[in-house]
C-alpha cells in the first residue's frame, strides 16, 4: 500500500482509504481529511513541496489544492495510476 | 444588543453560508456595501457581521455572514457558532429566515457536498453558484437549471464582484416570503458514512449537470509553480515582505508632512485665538498636541492594511504560509499559525481572535502567547518617532534608506522572540505534540476594489474611533495630572515636575534609570498602557506643558533628538519590542481563554522580557558610545 506522501511530485493516484497512520492523528483529524474532500475514489497528485524536508506538501484533491503535513499525508492511502 | 433588528422587526433575516474561499464575503459587501456593522457574538469572540439592503422592489432584507467552514461538525469555534446561528440556538439571536448557500462554482466538488449537508437541515435555502464568470471562462457549462431540478432548490448564477452579477439572487430574494409555518429543524448530521454519500451524490449531480471534468492546469497552478517553487518562493516571499516596510515608510512620508502640518497650523491659530489660560492650554496643550501626534499615523496604518488586505484577497497568504510552514514547524507552530500572526502586524487584537482558525487548542494557545511579539501597528507611531529623530536619513548598500532598514529589524527582532519563545513551550509545556495544518490553497484571485475599500474604511474608522474617545479621554487626563497643582511662584524649573505627573514620573524613574528612561518616559509608559501609540502622544504633552515658552507646534522628533542620548533611544525601542504596552490585548486574552491565568503569565514574560532587553541595549549602547 502506498500512502499519499510517497508519491512523486505530480505523479497522479487516487484515495483508497483514509485511516491514522500515527497515535497522532485523532480520529478528529482523520475526519477532517474526509471533509476536506480526502475520500475514496477521488484523484490526488502533489503539486507542490516546501523546503528543507519536503514538507509541508500541496495536493490537489479534485479541483482543490490543500498544504498538508507528511503526518497527515502518511494518513491517506493510494493507489497508482498506471504511468501514462 | 441588535440595533437594526430591533429597529425593524419585520424584515427577513437571510444567513450567507459556505466553505472559506467561495467569495461569501465579495457577496457580502456587494449586497450591503457599507452598511455593515461588525462585532462579536455573544460571549464568543467570533465576529458578526450584519448589514442590510433593500431589493429591486424595496423589500429591507437583513444579511448576516457566517463565518466560512468546511464541516457542520463543529470541531472549531467557527464551526460551532456557524451550526448553532443556523439553528437559532445563539443566545439573543434569531434564527434565520432563509439560508443562502454561497459554492464557489469552479470548485463545486467540495462546495455541493457543504451544500447538501446544510440542506438536510430543512431551512429554507437558496444556492448561489458564485465566481460564476471564472467557471465560465474555464469551460465549465454549469446547467443551473438541472441542478435546480435534482436538488429541488433554487439555484442561481452570481459573480461576487459586479453589481449585474447578483440581479438573480436579488430576484430570488424578492420572491422570497418567509412561511408562517415555522420550517422543522434537523440536527445536522455528517457521519464519515454520510460523507461518502454526499461525495457520490455529488459526482452524479455532477454528471448531470455537465461540470465533472478535469479542467487541467489552470492559472492558478502555473502560477503556484512558480510561487512554491523550492528557490524562487521563499525569493519572492521574503522581497514581497521587504518591499511592505519600505512602502509604508516612503509612500507616507508625504501624507503624514501633511497632517503634521495641519495639525501644527490648528493649534498655532487657537493658540492666537484664544486667551492665554487653561481652555488653552487644554485644548492646544492636551488636545491638539496629544491626539494630532497619533492622527498623522493613520497613512502607515492603512498602507500596512492596503498590503494585509491585497495580499489576503489574492490568496497569497496561504501560499507564504505554505511556504513558512517548516521553519514554523521547527518551533512547534502551525503553519496555519501564520495568518494569525500576520494579522498581528496590524493589532495582536484581530490576531488574537483570529487564532480561532486553529483547531487545535495547544497550537492556539502558543499563539495566542506569541501574538503580541509581532510588531503591531500601534508600535509604528513610537518606533517611528525615535527612528526619525535618532536614525539618519540616508541610503546604505545601493539604494536602501537606513530608516527603513532600522525598522525591518526591529520587525524581525520581534519575529525572532516569538520564535524563541514558542520553541521554549515546545521542549517545555507542549513536548510530545503533533501540529495539523490541513490548509486549503484557494485559487488566486485580482483584488477586488470594493473590497479594499471597505476594509480600508473599517480599519480607518476603528483607529479614528480610539482616537476620538480613548486616546482624546487619556489627553485629557494626562494633560490634566501634567498642570496641576500648580506650582508655587518660587519653584525652580518647569511647572510640570510639581505636578501630579510629574511626581509619578519621579518615582517611577527609580524603577527605568537602569535602563536609561527619564521622567519624562516614565511618564508617558502609564497612558502608554491602554494604547501603545499613545505614549507618544503623551510624549508630546509632557514635553509640551514643560517647555519654559511652550511653543506646542513644535515637533516632538527634535526636541527628543537633542534631550535624549541614542542609547535611551535604542533601549526605548527595544523595550517597545517587548512589553505589554496593551490592556486591550489583555483583556482579549482573558475573553479568548477564559480565564485569568492566561493574560498574566503573559504581561509577566513579557514585562520581564522587555527589562532585561532594554538593560542590555542601554549597557551595550552605553559601552559602545
Amino acid at each position: 500500500m502506498t500512502s499519499l506522501d510517497q508519491l512523486a511530485l505530480h505523479q497522479t493516484a487516487t484515495v483508497s482509504s483514509v485511516q491514522a497512520a500515527d497515535a497522532a492523528m485523532t480520529p478528529e483529524l482523520v475526519r477532517r481529511l474526509a471533509e476536506l474532500g480526502f475520500l475514496p475514489g477521488e484523484r490526488v497528485r502533489i503539486v507542490a513541496r516546501g523546503v528543507p524536508g519536503g514538507t509541508p506538501l500541496a495536493v490537489r484533491i479534485g479541483t482543490s489544492t490543500f498544504a498538508l503535513r507528511l503526518i497527515e499525508a502518511r494518513s491517506v492511502q493510494v493507489a497508482l495510476e498506471s504511468a501514462n | 444588543m441588535n440595533a437594526v433588528a430591533s429597529s425593524i422587526p419585520a424584515s427577513p433575516l437571510i444567513a450567507l453560508v459556505g466553505n472559506p474561499n467561495c467569495g461569501k464575503t465579495a457577496l457580502f459587501n456587494l449586497l450591503t456595501g457599507r452598511h455593515q456593522k461588525v462585532a462579536n457574538y455573544a460571549g464568543v469572540t467570533v465576529e458578526r457581521k450584519e448589514g442590510a439592503f433593500e431589493t429591486p422592489r424595496g423589500k429591507r432584507v437583513r444579511v448576516l455572514d457566517l463565518p466560512g467552514v468546511y464541516g457542520l461538525e463543529a470541531q472549531t469555534l467557527d464551526e460551532r457558532v456557524m451550526v448553532d446561528a443556523l439553528l437559532g440556538r445563539l443566545p439573543g439571536e434569531q434564527r434565520p429566515d432563509l439560508i443562502v448557500c454561497v459554492a464557489d462554482a469552479t470548485n463545486l466538488r467540495m462546495n455541493l457536498r457543504l451544500a447538501l449537508a446544510i440542506k438536510r437541515l430543512g431551512l429554507p435555502m437558496i444556492l448561489a453558484l458564485n465566481m460564476s464568470d471564472l467557471a465560465a471562462r474555464r469551460g465549465l457549462k454549469i446547467d443551473a437549471g438541472a441542478l435546480s431540478r435534482e436538488l429541488q432548490l433554487p439555484v442561481v448564477s452570481t459573480v461576487g464582484l459586479k453589481r449585474s452579477g447578483i440581479e438573480s439572487l436579488l430576484k430570488q430574494l424578492d420572491d422570497f416570503a418567509p412561511s408562517s409555518a415555522p420550517a422543522t429543524v434537523r440536527e445536522p448530521s455528517q457521519t464519515a458514512q454520510q460523507l461518502e454519500q454526499d461525495h457520490a451524490e455529488v459526482t452524479r449531480l455532477l454528471g448531470i449537470i455537465g461540470a465533472d471534468r478535469d479542467t487541467g492546469e489552470s492559472a492558478s497552478d502555473r502560477i503556484d509553480r512558480i510561487v512554491l517553487h523550492p528557490i524562487a518562493g521563499p525569493l519572492i516571499l521574503l522581497s514581497t515582505l521587504f518591499l511592505v516596510f519600505q512602502a509604508v515608510f516612503a509612500w507616507a512620508t508625504p501624507l503624514m508632512d501633511g497632517i503634521e502640518a495641519a495639525v501644527a497650523a490648528l493649534g498655532e491659530l487657537l493658540g492666537n485665538t484664544l486667551n492665554e489660560g487653561l481652555l488653552r492650554s487644554l485644548l492646544v496643550d492636551g488636545v491638539i498636541a496629544g491626539v494630532g501626534s497619533v492622527l498623522v499615523f493613520l497613512p502607515q496604518i492603512l498602507i500596512l492594511f492596503f498590503f494585509i488586505i491585497v495580499l489576503e484577497e489574492s490568496g497569497y497568504l496561504p501560499r507564504a504560509a505554505f511556504l513558512l510552514d517548516r521553519i514554523m514547524g521547527s518551533v512547534g507552530l502551525s503553519g496555519r499559525a501564520f495568518i494569525p500572526l500576520l494579522s498581528s502586524f496590524a493589532c495582536a487584537i484581530p490576531g488574537i481572535m483570529a487564532t480561532r482558525t486553529i483547531p487545535d487548542a495547544r497550537d492556539r494557545l502558543t499563539t495566542i502567547m506569541i501574538a503580541p511579539l509581532m510588531t503591531c501597528s500601534a508600535r509604528l507611531p513610537v518606533y517611528a518617532l525615535l527612528i526619525g529623530a535618532f536614525i539618519p536619513q540616508r541610503e546604505v548598500w545601493g539604494g536602501f534608506e537606513l530608516q527603513g532598514l532600522v525598522l525591518f529589524a526591529l520587525y524581525v527582532v520581534g519575529i525572532v522572540g516569538a520564535m524563541t519563545v514558542a520553541f521554549v513551550l515546545k521542549r517545555t509545556v507542549n513536548k510530545l505534540h503533533a501540529q495539523p495544518l490541513m490548509m486549503e490553497l484557494p485559487t488566486y484571485h485580482w483584488p477586488s476594489p470594493r473590497n479594499l475599500f471597505i476594509g480600508l474604511w473599517q480599519r480607518a474608522q476603528i483607529f479614528l474611533a480610539r482616537v476620538g474617545t480613548i486616546i482624546l479621554a487619556l489627553m485629557v487626563l494626562l494633560w490634566f495630572l501634567g498642570s496641576f497643582p500648580t506650582p508655587p511662584a518660587d519653584f525652580q524649573g518647569a511647572p510640570i515636575e510639581y505636578s501630579f505627573a510629574g511626581r509619578m514620573g519621579a518615582a517611577l524613574a527609580v524603577v527605568f534609570e537602569p535602563i536609561g528612561f527619564n521622567w519624562q518616559i516614565s511618564i508617558a509608559l502609564i497612558p502608554g498602557l491602554a494604547a501603545r501609540e499613545v505614549a507618544v502622544s503623551a510624549l508630546g504633552t509632557v514635553y509640551a506643558l514643560s517647555s519654559a515658552d511652550s511653543d506646542p507646534s513644535a515637533s516632538l522628533a527634535p526636541l527628543i533628538a537633542s534631550t535624549w542620548g541614542l542609547p535611551t533611544a535604542l533601549s526605548l525601542l527595544a523595550w517597545y519590542v517587548f512589553a505589554p504596552q496593551c490592556l486591550a490585548t489583555l483583556a482579549a486574552v482573558k475573553r479568548e481563554t477564559n480565564s485569568w491565568r492566561y493574560p498574566l503569565v503573559m504581561a509577566g514574560y513579557l514585562f520581564a522580557l522587555a527589562y532585561l532587553a532594554s538593560w542590555i541595549t542601554y549597557r551595550t549602547a552605553l559601552a559602545l558610545s
